[in-house]
């Protein structure tokens, strides 16, 4: 029998066929700001996630969380992992903020349902090869400069996308301000900034070693 | 809805009532509503019905309406005063009744209109605010508490609910109060009073009230606020209780016999 056609019915080994599909499509879809893989779902997932924004200042009086914005779409997404006739959103998102008392947050999101709080990640087609990247250079002492954490990145990504620059989108959120997407000719400095650096690196490793 | 299945009587016609609203039935005409003197098992909670039926549903169940509570902020936190009598009719049913319900340990809620309204919904109140606490990890602000249960009792609106209560506590944003009612009010205020003896003590409040009391003189405005409202109106009296609100939550200040504190008073005076 094929346990991979109704989403609710466990194989054998204990997987549930459909969500692993669904989590293959992240990596095959687009990524937009956050959200990566089928973005029609994206759009559905949002949009919800706005209405129960507005729901929550209305009976809190008080702006949601990122955790419960995060929870409440893991929620979403796990209810679809368990009915009939739907099937699971092909999205994974990940969910930035800040809290009344200033902390930054990120959460990630996956189509399974469940959500993890990371200082840093990345998803998407190479996410491992960002991710390693990043547990590599990712140092909290230079998370407390913008331009350090920006660089950071932008060299992240460098690493997995081929034309450099011209590929590249970047959004700065701080607290208390409106999110900045940057112009491409800011991440054309910043790339070129990165790479004299890197050269600056290459010339200080050659000639110790010679 | 829980008022519904005990105000029907046994021999209605349930198809009837799918098409007319709820809230119309709560008329003095329908003798199904339990006011009929040969109702077999049906509970009976009217006296008797009155001859002009202006006021409405409210005017059948009569409990706590004679009552004094008063809420106050101040610098240092919120003080809630009240009397302990229960009337019905002239009839003083109690003079010992609890008129602040203990929602958590940094939230209390005043009792006045329905004891049992009162008590039931703010009891599950309780039970929201707990379940927000474990899945948000952190306590409930008392904006969102008081719109929870003006929300909860909203959806039984005209149907006969009576409840006028104020919601008071500590967080994060400092001292909360709100005022809640079974019409559907919730307001945000420094300063409420609710009951029969409600105006007597808004005088006394309105006179010695400042922001920058201490916490001796905040708690003895409240005691003589609800003495006042005591001494000139009858459906008010037995004891004053007093709590007091700060950051770390809500405290028991005292509880005092009012003729007590009537000799106190005039011994002061003298």
């Amino acid at each position: 029998m094929s346990y991979d056609r109704a989403i609710t019915v466990f194989s054998p080994d204990g997987h549930l066929f459909q969500v692993e599909y669904a989590q293959e499509a992240v990596k095959k879809g687009s990524t937009a700001v956050g959200v990566r893989g089928l973005t029609a779902d994206a759009r559905i997932v949002v949009n919800r996630a706005r209405v129960e924004c507005q729901s929550h200042r209305l009976t809190v009086e008080d702006p949601p969380t990122v955790e419960y914005i995060t929870r409440f779409i893991s929620n979403m997404k796990q209810r679809y992992t368990q009915s009939n006739g739907r099937r699971p959103f092909g999205i994974s998102s990940l969910i930035v903020g800040f809290d009344f008392d200033g902390t930054a947050q990120l959460y990630q999101t996956d189509p399974s349902g469940t959500y993890h709080a990371w200082k840093a990640n990345a998803i998407g087609r190479s996410a491992k090869t960002v991710r390693e990247f990043l547990e590599k250079n990712y140092k909290e002492v230079d998370m407390e400069s913008d331009e350090a954490t920006i660089k950071l990145a932008v060299r992240a990504l460098l690493e997995v996308v081929q034309s450099g620059g011209k590929n590249i989108e970047l959004a700065v959120m701080k607290r208390n301000e409106p999110m900045k997407i940057l112009d491409p000719e800011e991440i054309e400095q910043l790339v070129s900034e990165i790479e004299k650096e890197k050269e600056e690196a290459e010339k200080k490793k050659k000639s110790t070693t010679t | 809805m829980a008022l519904s299945s005990i105000l029907r009587s046994e021999s209605a016609d349930f198809s009837n009532h799918f098409d007319r609203p709820f809230a119309f039935d709560c008329g003095l005409s329908q003798p199904e509503l339990g006011f009929a003197t040969n109702s077999g098992d049906n509970l009976n909670f009217a006296v008797k019905p009155f001859a002009d039926d202006v006021d409405g549903p409210e005017r059948k169940i009569e409990f706590l309406h004679g009552t004094t509570t008063l809420a106050f902020k101040f610098q240092h936190g919120v003080i809630v005063a009240v009397d302990s009598r229960a009337t019905a009719g002239s009839y003083i049913a109690s003079q010992t009744v609890k008129k602040v319900i203990e929602i958590n340990p940094y939230l209390l809620g005043t009792m006045a209109g329905g004891a049992a309204d009162c008590s039931f919904w703010e009891r599950l109140l309780a039970r929201q605010c707990r379940i927000y606490e474990l899945r948000n990890k952190e306590r409930i602000s008392v904006a969102a508490a008081s719109k929870l249960l003006a929300n909860m009792v909203y959806q039984y609106k005209g149907m006969g609910l009576s409840m006028g209560t104020m919601v008071c506590g500590w967080d994060k944003r400092g001292p909360g109060l709100y005022y809640v009612d079974s019409e559907g009010n919730r307001v945000c205020g420094d300063l409420f009073a609710v009951g029969s003896g409600s105006m007597y003590a808004y005088g006394v409040l309105d006179s010695g009230l400042r922001h920058d009391l201490t916490v001796e003189e905040a708690c003895d405005l409240g005691r003589r606020a609800i003495y006042q409202a005591t001494y000139r109106d009858a459906y008010s009296g037995g004891t004053v209780n007093l709590y007091r609100v700060h950051s770390q939550g809500w405290e028991r200040v005292s509880q005092e016999d009012v003729l007590q504190l009537h000799q106190e008073y005039q011994s002061q005076k003298a």
